[in-house]
């Protein structure tokens, strides 16, 4: 009696160990993907994408490695998730959470072969993951109160987030570029205030922090190139042939002379909405639509300065850093709100030229100009600076801020280990695992930076036995170093969010005992 | 055969093009189909109770989902054999039923269907062991009732009702953080109950999830959540006290339905034509503040100039809100949906005492909050969690659990869990088997077999001796004549569940019971199979 095939014909189907093994199998391939990436001696990857024009994409981002995989194994893409999860919530630490939730399964796979129930050795990571983060939270500094010491410890985050990106050989420069940018904020984490804007052209130690707002556009022919204490309207209109929106409206004449007309009104309608606009009492009008060259002219007359083709993010920024509103309709002018700055002036960054806005109301915003050899550069460049934006900002709404150099790893470590020894059970041998997964970080870390992990590592692990130490791996000097002296500091928040998704995905892979593969959906061939 | 004579000899055909065409009949088929249906049941078993395994699914366009939802699971399955939707049918009927015990249902009908091989092995036609099976049924659901118990609860004493939610919660992964979890389901259920009636509404509860954050960040909300923002990024965040006016029509031009042509053909039309356009919208705008209205919440998009109108006349509103969505803002609010300007009236703007918007993470995810409602009966539950398929699976879980929660609303009698209600079952049904003269007692007997396979999975699934652990949890039931007695899957150390405090709602039980009797009866009623042959 054959037992007919339950599934449809491509599906399949995969069981118990095989199962387990092919999800291990998938994550750790990812991890082991990642894990050269991390530390500051960790190396790049080369992105060559699939699409038109085979770009190609330098770098060490954890999240923009994984994102741009294909990736079949299906144990493998909830290792993305997670990673794309922790760049959207805290925006660093992308690379460590997948290679710390590698390290946990990798352990996992040995316990398994071990004859422990998989369930097992969930409750038990989850035990440990609770005693690491309550060990972490004991030795948190926080330095809310004194600004002084908060912005230093700021600073050192950055610097540290930096020195493992491309920009590590000026990271006090762009340390000091980020946290100024960040402080500007005033505690919101509303990154859309700082604008990041590349120009190839120059080195990385060219960019600068702006405070004033720049906009990538040129200025209307034969207007003002320079305009003080500029009254600013800023608009989302149709400034070129101003359509009817009543549908199914459309022209129909019977003659030149009424084509002539009808043009005439056409006209006569455009000079009307431009002079209802200068009539606000404006010298700077920003349109996110075109300007035809008609009105231009008009607006050229009457002195004002006018941008067309403001990208949408521009002109929202823009209404946002000079206090105006953006307006489609002009018909009451005292009631719209005027944006007001300063100085208008175009300005000249490399070849290009841009048009500056400085002394605006709202001191939030600002930006950053980025300078760098290729666009590969200034890409990852961008992605390095708005890791340590992203972290700075969380930060500044969570103060509490840990060590860094692989010395919460070994806290937590110390503190699982010890939880190991006084549980009873089988539960003991997987929280003695999850400690071991933790050292894994500052060993691949080590590792990376081309050192002898074994060594250093156990040197860390008998420095930490002290009460109160603050030993951590020195990968600049190859040795183990006091991370507190040499100013290596990292986001609590940041740690606690790698520690919890880690154990959330591992203990998530580990629960499957089945792995069910749908017939891959039949793309239709278009002729 | 299919080959048949008429009255001349001739032969002629009944079933079209034979030779392509299996077939499988008398116990071969039935055989065939009960092959089928425990594969079905097998793939559902290691899923079963607090310790069982999750199953990862691949869907056809690669998305990756983890669950232990016996009807998720099945429903994503790609089933092609007949006989495994029937399997499949079930499950989502529970589903739709009761919400939970999907899976045990599938469990049982598997092991109904083994029992039925054996018998029909000793050449016990289907139809007595058919019969059998359903006065078996009979007496379980009956001793259901009898060994059931009634709980009381109230706005107030909430605590058995957590309890139960808290059972059904720990099967899934998100047992980690059952109990607010639980409370949440509980007081949501609550809110939106009608006690009088014994009747609860679960639209009116919306479950919506987030990527980011912990699970414990969830929360329960006293109002709706979209996931939309405001349409003018300058429009104020925050409205106390706001009056809406829900539309459905577009703050655009109006599009007749009729094909029509507007033709421009002289200036003074153009200008005139112009001007009714502008004033079109100034009407728009204009009608809304009329009414009082303080928040327009709107199904379609708006235009450039009316939406300036709206911030420029401090009137903010929201677009492109979901057709479900503006239905439950309508309830929520007390307000009523209007479809034209022209309808627009104090009346039917809903009131609400906070509108927020509130952002999240790094990215520009922004959610609008409407609080404090008018009729504060629509909630809604908001999940955080590490990654997307986290979110599914808990609202998943919280789904069924808001289900045992209404079914305890609608009756309020419980068993115990832990397979301790199968146990008792098959003890009488056992007894019961020996009363009865004739061949069906067989079929009686084997349903009691079957009956203990629940409990048999769960301490496998456990890690426990199967049958160790249940032959010893049957004979303290009747040694002790107490049908408490379950198995003890958390390792906690007693095996009475009703100090563990795991229940489950009686109708979930009786409906898993009959639900999977019914199948097992129609899957054994099938004597020919007839299936195009591969081609």
């Amino acid at each position: 009696m054959a037992i007919e095939r339950i599934l449809k014909d491509d599906a399949s189907e995969e069981k118990g160990e095989r199962a387990r093994t092919a999800s291990f199998v998938g994550a750790i391939a990812i991890t082991d993907l990642v894990k050269t990436t991390l530390g500051p001696k960790g190396m790049d990857k080369i992105l060559q994408s699939t699409g038109r024009g085979q770009e190609v994409t330098v770098t060490n981002d954890g999240a923009t490695i994984l994102k741009s995989l294909h990736i079949d194994n299906p144990a493998a893409k909830v290792l993305i998730d997670i990673s794309k999860v922790q760049d959207d919530e805290v925006g660093d630490g992308t690379t460590s959470v997948v290679v710390l939730a590698g390290e946990l399964l990798r352990e996992a796979e040995k316990l398994v072969a071990a004859k422990i129930h998989p369930m097992t050795i969930i409750s038990g990571y989850r035990i440990a993951a609770e005693c690491a983060r309550n060990a972490l939270l004991q030795r948190v500094v926080d330095n809310k109160e004194n600004a002084e010491k908060f912005k230093s410890d700021l600073m050192k985050i950055a610097k540290t987030t930096l020195s493992s990106k491309i920009l590590s050989q000026d990271k006090e420069h762009f340390a000091q570029l980020a946290v100024d940018a960040v402080m500007r904020l005033k505690g919101s984490t509303n990154l859309e205030a700082i604008q990041i804007i590349k120009k190839p052209g120059g080195s990385l130690k060219d960019s600068f922090l702006d405070e004033g707002f720049i906009l990538d556009k040129k200025i209307g022919l034969g207007q003002p190139k320079r305009i003080e204490n500029a009254k600013i309207l800023v608009a989302n209109t149709a400034m070129d042939t101003d359509k009817v929106k009543i549908y199914g409206a459309r022209v129909r004449v019977d003659s030149m002379s009424k084509v002539a007309e009808i043009e005439g009104a056409e006209k006569e309608k455009m000079r009307e909405k431009v002079q209802k606009i200068i009539a606000h009492g404006i010298n700077c009008f920003v349109n996110r639509q075109l300007i035809y060259n008609f009105p231009e002219e008009l607006f050229a007359d009457a002195g004002v300065l006018a941008i067309e083709h403001a990208d949408f993010d521009g002109i929202e920024r823009l209404a946002l850093v000079t206090g105006g509103e953006i307006a489609s309709t002009f018909d009451n002018p005292e009631s719209v709100k005027l944006g007001h700055c300063k100085l208008i002036e175009e300005i000249m960054i490399g070849e290009d030229k841009l048009i500056h806005f400085s002394g605006v109301e709202m001191g939030q915003a600002c930006t950053i100009v980025l300078r760098g050899a290729s666009h590969h550069m200034l890409d990852e460049a961008e992605r390095s600076l708005h890791d340590a934006l992203c972290v700075l900002s969380q930060t500044v709404n969570d103060t509490r801020v840990v060590l860094g150099g692989g010395w919460p790893e070994m806290v937590m470590a110390k503190a699982v280990d010890e939880l190991a020894r006084q549980t009873p059970g089988k539960k003991s041998h997987a929280i003695e695992a999850f400690s071991r997964s933790l050292v894994a970080i500052p060993t691949i870390i080590a590792d990376n930076a081309g050192l002898d992990s074994a060594d250093l590592v156990a040197q860390l692990r008998a420095e930490h036995h002290k009460e109160g130490c603050n030993a951590g791996i020195d990968v600049i000097s190859g040795s183990v170093g006091d991370m507190a002296e040499l100013g290596i500091s990292e986001s609590f928040k940041v740690k606690q969010a790698v520690l919890l998704s880690a154990t959330e995905a591992a203990e998530m892979i580990l629960r499957v005992d089945e792995i069910i593969t749908c017939a891959p959906r039949k793309r239709e061939d278009r002729m | 055969m299919a080959l048949a004579f008429d009255e001349y000899g001739r032969p002629f055909i009944i079933l079209k093009e034979q030779d392509q065409k299996t077939r499988l009949r008398g116990l071969e088929a039935q055989k065939a189909n009960i092959s089928a249906g425990k594969a079905v049941a097998r793939i559902l078993r290691t899923s079963l109770g607090p310790k069982g395994m999750d199953k990862m699914l691949q869907s056809p366009d690669g998305d990756v989902t983890i669950t232990n939802d016996g009807a998720t699971i099945l429903e994503q399955m790609d089933v092609d054999n007949q006989i495994a939707k029937l399997m499949v049918e079930l499950s989502r009927s529970q589903d739709y039923e009761i919400g939970d015990g999907t899976t045990g249902v599938v469990v049982m009908a598997g092991a109904l269907l083994e029992q039925a091989e054996h018998l029909l092995e000793r050449g016990i036609h289907p139809i007595r062991i058919a019969e059998g099976y359903e006065m078996a049924s009979r007496m379980a659901v009956e001793h259901l009732d009898h060994i059931a118990q009634k709980f009381d609860f109230g706005p107030t004493n909430i605590e058995p009702l957590v309890q139960t939610c808290m059972t059904t919660l720990s099967s899934k992964i998100v047992n980690r953080c059952k109990r607010p979890l639980a409370e949440i389901s509980v007081k949501a259920v609550l809110s939106v109950a009608d006690l009088e009636r014994k009747d609860v509404n679960l639209d009116l509860i919306k479950v919506e999830g987030k990527v980011g954050g912990k699970l414990e960040d969830t929360e329960l909300i006293y109002g709706i959540t979209v996931d939309k923002d405001m349409s003018h990024p300058q429009m104020p965040k925050q409205i106390q006290d706001a009056k809406i006016a829900i539309l459905t029509c577009p703050f655009e031009p109006p599009k007749p339905k009729t094909k029509h042509k507007v033709d421009i053909d002289t200036v003074e039309k153009f200008q005139t034509l112009r001007q009714q356009e502008q004033k079109y919208f100034d009407d728009m705008v204009q009608k809304c503040k009329d009414v009082g209205a303080t928040l327009v919440i709107c199904q379609w998009g708006f235009d450039d100039e009316a939406n300036h109108l709206l911030m420029h006349r401090n009137l903010p509103a929201v677009r492109w809100v979901g057709g479900v969505e503006l239905e439950l803002i309508a309830i929520a609010t007390g307000g009523r949906i209007v479809p034209r300007f022209q309808e627009l009236t104090p009346e039917k703007l809903g009131r609400a005492g906070l509108v927020r918007e509130k952002s999240f993470g790094t990215t520009k995810d922004k959610m609008l909050y409407i609080e404090h409602c008018a009729n504060s009966r629509a909630v809604t539950i908001f999940i955080r969690g590490g990654n997307k398929m986290m979110i599914e699976e808990t609202k998943r879980s919280i789904h069924d659990a808001l289900c045992v929660a209404r079914n305890l609303i609608r009756n309020n009698s419980i068993v115990y869990g832990g397979g301790s209600a199968e146990i008792s079952c098959s003890i009488a049904v056992e007894a019961a088997a020996d009363k009865y003269p004739g061949v069906e007692q067989y079929a009686i007997r084997a349903f009691a077999d079957a009956l203990d396979s629940v409990p048999m999975a769960l301490a496998e699934n456990s890690g426990l001796q199967p049958i160790e652990t249940l032959s010893a949890v049957k004979s303290q039931q009747i040694k002790e004549n107490n049908p408490h007695f379950g198995i003890d899957c958390n390792d906690v150390g007693t095996n009475d569940m009703r100090e563990q405090n795991v229940f489950e709602t009686l109708i979930g039980k009786q409906q898993q019971i009959l639900l999977a009797t019914q199948v097992v009866k129609m899957i054994l009623k099938i004597d020919d199979v007839i299936s195009p042959s591969d081609y």
